[in-house]
């Protein structure tokens, strides 16, 4: 490829992003504008500038006294969330990808564990908030326990499918060359279900961020939800908005994070034809 | 030729698949590869062939008849039978090298004690340089080189090819075809060598088995008297064009047509 060919693929890459971006920005001048043109009622739909200075305030404001609880707390209560999702997600994987591994492997597993999960699936991690804060209380054991549940199921049904997904040569490849069964399982179908296993672990990561909003609504007193809920209720529709706004920023960072890792691992796969 | 010595040697082998309609691929199949042997099964698509050498590999058993291999019963599939895979069946996570040492790493033999052994088989299958590359950044004929170089890493009593060049367009394979046998010719190694090619059965094979279809038998045995060592000028060769109208014969025979098999 020539320098100027570069160039032009830059600006290509350009152009894509700023014709993405288009919309966006005349949705929110003509929302800045109505906002302006007191349009709106400022109650229920606050000017994005408003909301910008809200996060301004939120993030970087000095002390939680007086008329604004929220000043200075937005970091607190982002990790606060993040870090719910963190352990959810961990336990998700940590239950999901070896079980997952093991219903793809093994026929017996597959007759007599699958069907249980299967059954289980179609109740909605939100039908399982009453039981979740019955055996854990208003604690973090709770949320984390709906969020790992929630990530559990794409990760799980995923690794089963790269597992089960392994080319029957490649097993007879590495038979031939020695290989038992332990070695069959950690070092041709678990390296095989690998990238399945990130595209359940992608999709698991932003269930967690649903579980995580949920959670905290009804189940713990801090993190974004919780923020969400509780400015609603006191009618700080600008809060209820930067709040949205964080949650939508932590989910697009956490994905962005999980496909480099995944380009990492998966560097293998990403390689062109030399 | 069945003497003590055979290195594979099978009677009444018959392999059915059950079902609803139960499919014989294999029925009464005889067949002894003497050690050091080259032998090429030839036959057309659902001869059998391929089940006949997944039985010999160990990766499918037999439904009747009797199998032994260095005059012992069949084991489980391990390294002293290495199998060179139409589609190559290497690992796509791991580099050259690492496939090519896969078998002695999961034997957990130490690093130094096949390190040189790879390099140097490495470089014999024409790949120095390559060590590094991924499979999907190689090329058809290159993938077959690696699954040859791991097998010859293994130093197997037996080598079975599944149609290994089948998939490669015709100027490569004759460079694979040159490969193997300068190969062979300095290991002399048993070989069981599935092809539907028939130049290339004559042009490697020390006999050439005929198989037919439904259900696959061997029709006919072969020798080749082609002198050692053989290069790909025998292709015009007069013993060689001669065998080969032989064989060609035999097949339209058996199939009633001519376009059966072969690649002219």
């Amino acid at each position: 490829m020539t320098l100027s060919g570069l160039g032009d693929g830059l600006n290509a890459r350009l152009r894509t992003f700023l014709q993405g971006l288009a919309l966006p920005v005349v949705l929110l001048l003509l929302w800045e504008g109505a906002g302006r043109a007191e349009l709106l009622p400022a109650g229920i739909l606050p000017a994005p500038s408003t909301v910008l200075k809200t996060w301004e305030e939120w993030a970087f404001g000095s002390g939680g006294f007086g008329l604004n609880p929220y000043s200075g707390t937005w970091f607190d209560t982002v990790l606060f969330s993040a870090r719910r999702v963190v352990q959810g997600f961990f336990w998700a994987c940590v239950a999901g990808v070896p079980l997952g591994i093991w219903i793809g492997w093994s026929a017996l597993a597959a007759r007599s564990i699958d069907p249980l999960i299967q059954g289980l699936r179609p109740i909605p991690i939100t039908a399982w908030l009453p039981f979740s804060i019955a055996l854990f209380g208003i604690r973090d054991m709770g949320a984390v326990f709906l969020i790992a549940l929630g990530a559990f199921y794409p990760i799980l049904i995923n690794a089963t499918y790269g597992a089960r997904d392994v080319g029957r040569n490649l097993i007879r490849a590495a038979q031939m060359m020695g290989a038992s069964d332990r070695d069959l399982v950690l070092r041709v179908v678990f390296p095989n279900a690998l990238p399945a296993i990130f595209t359940g672990m992608r999709l698991g990561l932003g269930v967690a961020w649903t579980a995580v909003i949920v959670a905290e609504i009804v189940a713990v007193k801090s993190g974004l939800g919780y923020v969400l809920w509780d400015a609603y209720y006191v009618g700080r529709m600008d809060v209820v908005l930067a709040d949205m706004v964080s949650i939508g920023l932590a989910g697009f960072l956490s994905d962005r994070l999980m496909l480099l890792v995944q380009a990492r691992v998966l560097h293998w796969r990403t390689l062109s034809r030399g | 030729m069945t003497t003590a010595a055979n290195a594979v040697e099978m009677s009444g082998i018959e392999k059915t698949y059950a079902g609803r309609n139960p499919v014989t691929a294999l029925s009464d199949v005889d067949l002894a590869v003497g050690d050091g042997e080259f032998v090429a099964l030839l036959g057309p698509s659902g001869c059998g062939k391929s089940t006949l050498l997944n039985i010999v590999a160990g990766f499918e058993q037999p439904t009747a008849g009797s199998l032994r291999i260095d005059g012992g019963p069949p084991r489980r599939p391990g390294p002293d039978r290495a199998v060179v895979f139409q589609e190559s069946a290497l690992f796509p996570w791991l580099t050259v090298r690492d496939n090519v040492t896969f078998g002695p790493r999961i034997q957990r033999h130490k690093r130094g004690s096949f390190e040189q052994e790879a390099q140097r088989t490495i470089d014999l299958v024409g790949l120095g340089g390559f060590e590094d590359h991924y499979p999907d950044q190689l090329s058809g004929g290159m993938k077959q080189r690696v699954g040859i170089a791991r097998c010859l890493l293994m130093q197997p009593k037996l080598f079975l090819m599944d149609e290994p060049f089948g998939a490669l367009d015709a100027q490569t394979r004759l460079q694979m075809q040159e490969l193997l046998l300068h190969v062979w010719e300095t290991l002399k190694r048993t070989v069981i060598f599935i092809t539907h090619d028939i130049d290339e059965a004559i042009l490697l094979a020390d006999t050439v088995y005929v198989m037919s279809a439904r259900p696959g038998r061997i029709r006919s045995r072969n020798p080749v008297d082609l002198p050692r060592p053989r290069d790909v000028d025998m292709l015009t060769d007069s013993t060689f064009n001669a065998l080969r109208r032989d064989i060609l014969r035999q097949i339209r025979e058996e199939a009633g047509k001519p376009e059966t098999l072969g690649r002219m």
